[in-house]
């Protein structure tokens, strides 16, 4: 019996403790018309032999292929020292930390993923981390909804266009005005933005670097919503904040990202990490959970949940959200990654990964009758236009050991021509050199 | 002990890749710029390994410590599923690429361990079919709500109102009123949804009830049949919150039982590691006429027996999750079931019932057991009466002195001073047996030498610690306090 240690004679004892004759009278109270119709599930298998099935499921994935992949979700490198350290099971076979004293360890890590967090993006307060960087979005729009009792947003078209789907399905029955403001050629569009916003406007809601990879300051755009009463909502990239403006400069109010970049893997999108950053003003109103630091009754430092009032468990049906979980290993996996990174490590993978993406955007330039969406500043993403079809020049360097990009067509009408090139500081120039190669052979 | 900001000594190298040969503003413009750094922490390799290691070892992990954590499941996590989460072929793979042209071709391992574990959990609980999308137990109770109300609206019905019993988890009533439903509370009887409760509420403004079943208290809904008959009545939909799966795999299908929407939480029944506080999965079954409202995107076989994924279903409620939910906790789920099989599993809930049970007889002549029958994965006690001025609360802490994780406490709401256990069939009776002497040890104590216990715990790295002034400091981060 796999993971159930008792023997014959121990469910006899265990049995006659109950006072019954077996185990099935334990399940007396289920009436016979309603036992299961079938149980048709295959006979078990050894540890081995699960193994090797699953290898051979895994070994079904083509991964050999030179990914220029990105469009949010970016394959960065992590120290081996993040997963040695997350696999110790007083971690990762750990539980909610609702009993503090026994859970110190789990508390700490969240009170100083938090700080990481906070001074990461240089905004006030964090969560210990929501399901991932699109329902993160979502729930700011939430908080911004709560925040101001009022029931528009507006949002940039510009924001990754795979958020903006699962905001539409969370918001539909819900009563509130989805306002989207179409790009201008890859930038975001800071008048449209400003024009749609209203007295009924809850909050705006931008990306930086936006889907097309552009960097821009938000500053003046957000002064703007302030001025309307409304808030401000921004989708970030860690790994590129170690250089760029902050949200917290530019005045956001809320500010949300995907963690995956902060170490942890791709694994065909989860488990992955929201990350969730406020203002002092607004954290009564932010979803999920939060640590603080307290004293024992000696007066010594410790950690609890805090701010529990928010809850689903204590408040029910009036909790600020249904969320009672926090990705807490994922978060761990982020704080550990960004401690042995530090400012200096963090700051070298976003610079390579930029030199990787300037030298790919100019070895493309090179060729004939391609061009940049836009002359915007661009950090390790970038859009290319092409005399032809971006699916179509996707399909041909895939037949040769290349993923030159994301087709931008697939979200975007009138981009078909597009791709969305990423670079992270795990390329090589020689790779590089063959993706530009094979797109020039293309002709 | 020192934060990880504190042990922070400016300089000092850590892990860093190689040197780049540009500044950040050899490509951006001064303004977009960062202004200072960010303040992480410097730190040798050394200095954040034995950190964390410390950390660690003020926590309690079930490798550790028992955990008979009621609702919870907290059971021993498999080693062998870890290695398989961690195969290249399933780490290294990016979420966008099926939605390149023809690129399902790169991604056929991935697509055949989601739709065989779609598969397998309809067989398991006898529902139509699943989504893997939603990310934790409570994603999939609003993913349930949403599917009810597309249900609904795509019939032309009104219905505003969802109905959850007083023992119901706080997540279902929050998911419900989140999903737009305005919730309506019905009081249990005998520690069971009551018939006549729920014919005093039920109407044709119903879209659902939301039930747990065996429930809170650990026992089995007995006028299920009655039950189901009055919300399929109006045309609600009943829905099955999954938490407690673990108690009735091979005894009872929900599907068979008239159950149309159903959760599973992937961390508790088949076994994947809490973490703390996730990752977890919440899959989602629906009956044959709920199966056009799943969320997209869905994994089918081609006629050429290929995987693919679809996106056109035009009735669907749209995406729950960016991609196809927690895509590494289904690999263990699904590695867990392969390893079980169909014994294996029935085995599971049989053996969970088992030592509940024992534990139970056990204990109920130190604590009351306010329905005290044949439970099945779990049973509630209650701490009122052990002595004066001696609560729950008092109980978990001197637990934990003793090495145990402490059941849950004051949940579910209808129990005074209640304390759920939930031993799990992974513990053997070693265990079980010390955890019973221990508690019965404590419990003397509390009515001879009451002070030890209410300043228990004494072990731990902190003794109880201030909640109050954590909620009204809000020191948060290291920075602000």
């Amino acid at each position: 019996m796999p993971y159930i240690p008792h023997t014959d004679s121990e469910i006899r004892e265990m049995l006659n403790a109950v006072g019954v004759s077996s185990i099935e009278e334990l399940f007396a109270e289920i009436p016979e018309d309603m036992r299961p119709k079938s149980f048709d599930v295959p006979h078990g298998m050894t540890e081995m032999a699960v193994l090797r099935h699953m290898e051979n499921l895994a070994a079904a994935n083509d991964i050999d292929m030179v990914s220029f992949l990105g469009a949010g979700f970016y394959d960065h490198d992590s120290p081996a020292a993040a997963s040695a350290l997350i696999s110790r099971g007083e971690f990762y076979t750990a539980y909610t930390p609702y009993q503090p004293e026994s859970s110190q360890g789990t508390l700490q890590a969240i009170f100083e993923y938090q700080t990481a967090i906070t001074r990461l993006f240089e905004m006030e307060c964090s969560n210990a981390g929501v399901y991932d960087g699109g329902t993160a979005l979502y729930e700011a729009i939430m908080m911004a909804v709560r925040a101001t009792k009022r029931r528009k947003v507006v949002i940039s078209e510009a924001v990754n266009p795979i958020y903006r789907i699962v905001i539409s399905t969370y918001t539909k029955n819900l009563k509130l005005e989805l306002v989207t403001v179409p790009h201008v050629q890859g930038r975001t569009n800071f008048e449209g933005l400003v024009d749609a916003i209203d007295d009924k406007t809850a909050c705006v809601v931008v990306q930086n670097p936006n889907f097309f990879g552009c960097v821009q300051d938000f500053t003046e755009l957000f002064n703007a919503a302030k001025a309307l009463g409304a808030l401000s909502v921004m989708s970030g990239y860690p790994v590129l904040q170690s250089v760029i403006k902050t949200p917290g400069a530019m005045g956001a109010d809320i500010c949300v990202a995907e963690g995956q970049s902060l170490g942890l893997p791709l694994s065909f999108g989860g488990p992955y990490l929201g990350i969730m950053t406020c203002t002092k003003k607004l954290v009564r109103q932010m979803p999920g959970r939060i640590a603080g630091r307290t004293t024992d009754v000696d007066g010594k430092t410790g950690y609890v949940l805090t701010l529990q009032a928010r809850e689903q468990h204590i408040r029910r049906q009036k909790a600020t959200s249904n969320i009672c979980s926090n990705q807490a290993l994922c978060a761990l996996q982020t704080l550990v990654h960004l401690c042995l990174l530090g400012d200096e490590g963090l700051r070298r993978q976003a610079l390579l990964s930029m030199e990787n993406a300037q030298y790919a955007a100019a070895q493309l330039m090179e060729l004939e009758g391609v061009r940049l969406l836009n002359d915007a500043p661009f950090g390790n993403e970038f859009t290319v236009l092409f005399p032809g079809r971006g699916r179509e020049i996707c399909v041909s360097l895939m037949s040769r050991g290349i993923i030159p990009g994301f087709p931008t067509g697939r979200y975007y009408k009138g981009l078909e021509n597009g791709l969305l090139v990423c670079c992270t500081e795990k390329h090589t120039r020689a790779e590089i050199d063959e993706m530009v190669e094979l797109i020039g052979g293309l002709a | 002990m020192k934060t990880v900001f504190e042990q922070s000594s400016p300089g000092r190298e850590g892990v860093w890749p190689e040197k780049p040969s540009s500044e950040a503003s050899d490509f951006l413009p001064e303004h977009l710029l960062r202004s200072k750094p960010a303040d992480l922490p410097s730190l040798g390799e050394l200095d954040v390994v034995r950190h964390f290691t410390l950390l660690s070892k003020r926590n309690f992990g079930v490798d550790g410590n028992f955990y008979p954590l009621g609702s919870c499941t907290m059971k021993y996590n498999p080693k062998f599923t870890e290695q398989v989460a961690a195969l290249p072929g399933f780490a290294r793979l990016h979420p966008v690429v099926p939605q390149l042209p023809w690129a399902s071709e790169m991604t056929q391992g991935a697509l055949a361990v989601m739709y065989e574990t779609e598969r397998l959990l309809s067989e398991i609980t006898g529902m139509a079919e699943y989504t893997l999308h939603p990310m934790a137990g409570a994603h999939g109770e609003l993913t349930g709500a949403l599917i009810m109300a597309a249900y609904h609206a795509d019939k032309g019905n009104k219905k505003t109102k969802i109905i959850c019993p007083d023992s119901a988890h706080g997540t279902n009533p929050a998911s419900a009123s989140i999903a737009g439903f305005e919730v309506i509370s019905i009081e249990s009887k005998n520690g069971i949804v009551d018939p006549e409760a729920l014919k005093a509420v039920i109407d044709d403004d119903v879209a659902g009830l939301m039930m747990t079943c065996p429930n809170t208290l650990g026992l089995y809904e007995k006028h299920l049949p009655e039950i189901v008959k009055m919300v399929h009545d109006v045309d609600a939909l009943l829905y099955y919150d999954g938490a407690n799966l673990n108690a009735i795999l091979g005894k009872l299908r929900v599907g068979d039982a008239g159950f149309d929407v159903v959760h599973l939480n992937l961390h508790k029944t088949f076994a994947t590691p809490h973490g703390g506080g996730g990752p977890g999965s919440g899959p989602v079954g629906v009956c044959e006429k709920l199966r056009p409202y799943l969320p997209v995107s869905r994994v089918v076989v081609d006629v050429y027996g290929r995987y693919q994924l679809k996106y056109d279903y035009p009735k669907s409620i749209g995406y729950v999750a960016p991609f196809y939910g927690n895509f590494g906790v289904v690999l263990k789920a699904y590695a867990y079931i392969l390893r079980l099989g169909k014994e294996g599993l029935i085995r599971v809930s049989e053996n969970a019932v088992l030592a509940a049970n024992y534990m139970r007889k056990q204990l109920e002549d130190v604590l009351e057991i306010p329905y005290n029958r044949v439970c099945m994965h779990e049973f509630v006690a209650s701490a009122h009466d052990v002595a004066e001025h001696i609560r729950a609360l008092d109980l978990a802490k001197a637990l934990l002195d003793k090495g145990y994780h402490a059941p849950t406490i004051y949940f579910p709401l209808i129990v005074k001073e209640a304390m759920m256990f939930e031993p799990t069939e992974t513990e053997n009776k070693e265990t079980l047996d010390e955890f019973i002497a221990d508690l019965k040890a404590i419990i003397e104590t509390a009515k001879t030498d009451p002070e030890s216990i209410t300043h228990a715990p004494h072990t731990m790295p902190v003794k109880r610690l201030d909640e109050t002034k954590a909620a009204r400091a809000m020191e948060i981060t290291h920075d602000l306090g």
